[in-house]
């Protein structure tokens, strides 16, 4: 399956940690926001746990095709 | 210097807390022990002495690493302020339950849901004061704003009838309540609020609404995500949770700028400055009579010079984090224009305050309309404080304007 594409929009992340304690393998404190450890991610239900968790709505996740798999409604 | 810890039950410790229950002050232990090596051992009056977490640095640190467990309480004699020891609750929990619940509960609570809850909250602030106005000074301001505020607002989210407030409101008191109650009192008010909230819960079964809990029961009903005890419970700390703090820090916030005219003044020239002075506000004010909520190593882990010994539970405080000068220029003054304000008072990890993004709507709109609708806000009488509970604050203050 084709990677999917995460990113953290840094002007809304209020750096509360969930996804990075939730999904460290995906998430890195950069200072005191996250950032994505890499851009492309193998699809799982880590990522998009983290991205229904964020209290900023600050991650979405991208599938190859464009769609926006997370965070889920 | 990284110290070696010597054996803890030989291991000298602080009685803790350390800040009076009535009040609002950061006792100055903190400072000393902030600037102290490695970490101090504190015994709470019920439960196994802990380490105590006071730097800004560390307190993240162990907030956000997996290797300090909230689960792991269950298997200890938690330290703890009360005499009865809650092992259930989404906050006793790790990822991945604790992922499980708290993705139900999220999207409620998300900036761009709540922002859309603006215009009512902005509403409802208005016509509270309109009634405590018309109503004429003296007024108690948590009794007429500062509660049925917040109240309302998680009442409706949650769908829970509001003119219940008298009911859930002493169970809400004992579940945040410390000394007040023997173990058996508190888990008979703690049975006596789960059942209240089965019976609404089984009313929603019947009659769907457009509210979390109908929400958490499709949840439950057509996709089997938590269980039924799970459901009580979460729906029981959203209630809670939901309005309990907020109700607190309204009149600690209203309290703290009226001992600090300047900043007040501040913000009436300048209203542009309320969610920075929020900000600021919940990182001055320390709300809580004590570091709550341990977490345990579950492996040997260092922190702060200190090695943690797996199975040795952690107390963070974060009011003593959030004046750590190593993190906060000048932090025991409060400065409502703030910048780059990343405080620790909704917690950090993956227990950070669910409620966040709509205790700063609440708190933003509450001292937007007290500020700005009340330039003669001052208190006119004594103010009752609290004592026995978890968090600090006026249990009743009177104002006038």
């Amino acid at each position: 399956m084709a990677e999917w594409r995460v990113t953290v929009d840094r002007s809304r992340c209020m750096g509360s940690g969930i996804c990075t304690a939730m999904a460290g393998t995906y998430f890195l404190m950069d200072g005191e926001r996250s950032r994505p450890a890499a851009e492309g991610v193998p699809p799982g239900e880590a990522v998009l746990d983290a991205a229904d968790s964020c209290p900023a709505g600050a991650i979405t996740v991208t599938a190859a095709d464009g769609e926006v798999v997370g965070p889920r409604d | 210097m990284t110290t070696s810890a010597s054996e803890p039950a030989t291991c000298p410790f602080d009685p803790y807390p350390y800040n009076e229950a009535a009040g609002l002050e950061l006792s100055g232990r903190y400072e000393e022990v902030r600037r102290a090596e490695g970490l101090r051992r504190v015994r709470l009056p019920y439960g196994e002495p802990a380490w105590l977490v006071t730097r800004y640095e560390d307190a993240r640190f162990v907030l956000g690493d997996r290797r300090f467990s909230r689960a792991a309480c269950v298997d200890h004699d938690e330290p703890r302020q009360s005499a009865a020891q809650i092992n259930s609750g989404i906050l006793a929990m790790d990822p991945p339950d604790h992922t499980r619940l708290r993705r139900l509960v999220t999207k409620a609570f998300t900036v761009q849901r709540v922002e859309r809850l603006r215009p009512d909250i902005r509403a409802l602030t208005g016509s509270l004061l309109d009634d405590m106005v018309a109503a004429g000074p003296p007024a108690d301001l948590v009794d007429a704003f500062a509660l049925p505020l917040p109240v309302s607002v998680i009442c409706r989210l949650l769908g829970v009838p509001e003119e219940d407030r008298p009911l859930f409101r002493k169970w809400s008191d004992d579940a945040l309540s410390t000394s007040s109650l023997t173990a058996e009192e508190a888990e008979a008010s703690r049975e006596e609020l789960r059942a209240y909230m089965a019976g609404l819960v089984a009313e929603r079964r019947a009659r769907p609404a457009d509210d979390l809990m109908t929400a958490l029961i499709e949840a439950r009903d057509q996709e089997d995500r938590l269980s039924e005890p799970e459901l009580i419970d979460l729906c029981v700390a959203v209630l809670v949770a939901g309005h309990e703090t907020t109700a607190t820090q309204i009149p600690n916030f209203v309290c703290t700028l009226l001992d600090r005219p300047g900043e007040l003044a501040r913000l009436r020239e300048d209203p542009g400055l309320i969610p920075s002075a929020v900000e600021e506000l919940l990182r001055f004010v320390p709300l809580g009579t004590a570091a709550a909520s341990p977490r345990y190593a579950t492996e040997d882990v260092e922190v702060g010079g200190t090695w943690v010994r797996k199975g040795e539970p952690v107390l963070v405080a974060v009011g003593a984090a959030n004046r750590d000068e190593r993190r906060f220029a000048a932090p025991d003054t409060l400065d409502v224009g703030r910048e780059g304000n990343q405080h620790l008072g909704f917690g950090h990890g993956v227990h950070h305050c669910l409620g966040a993004p709509l205790a700063r709507v609440e708190l933003q709109e509450a001292l937007r309309g007290l500020v700005l609708r009340l330039p003669g806000l001052h208190v006119a009488g004594d103010i009752v404080w609290k004592t026995e509970m978890l968090v600090r604050g006026p249990r009743s203050m009177p104002v006038g304007w």
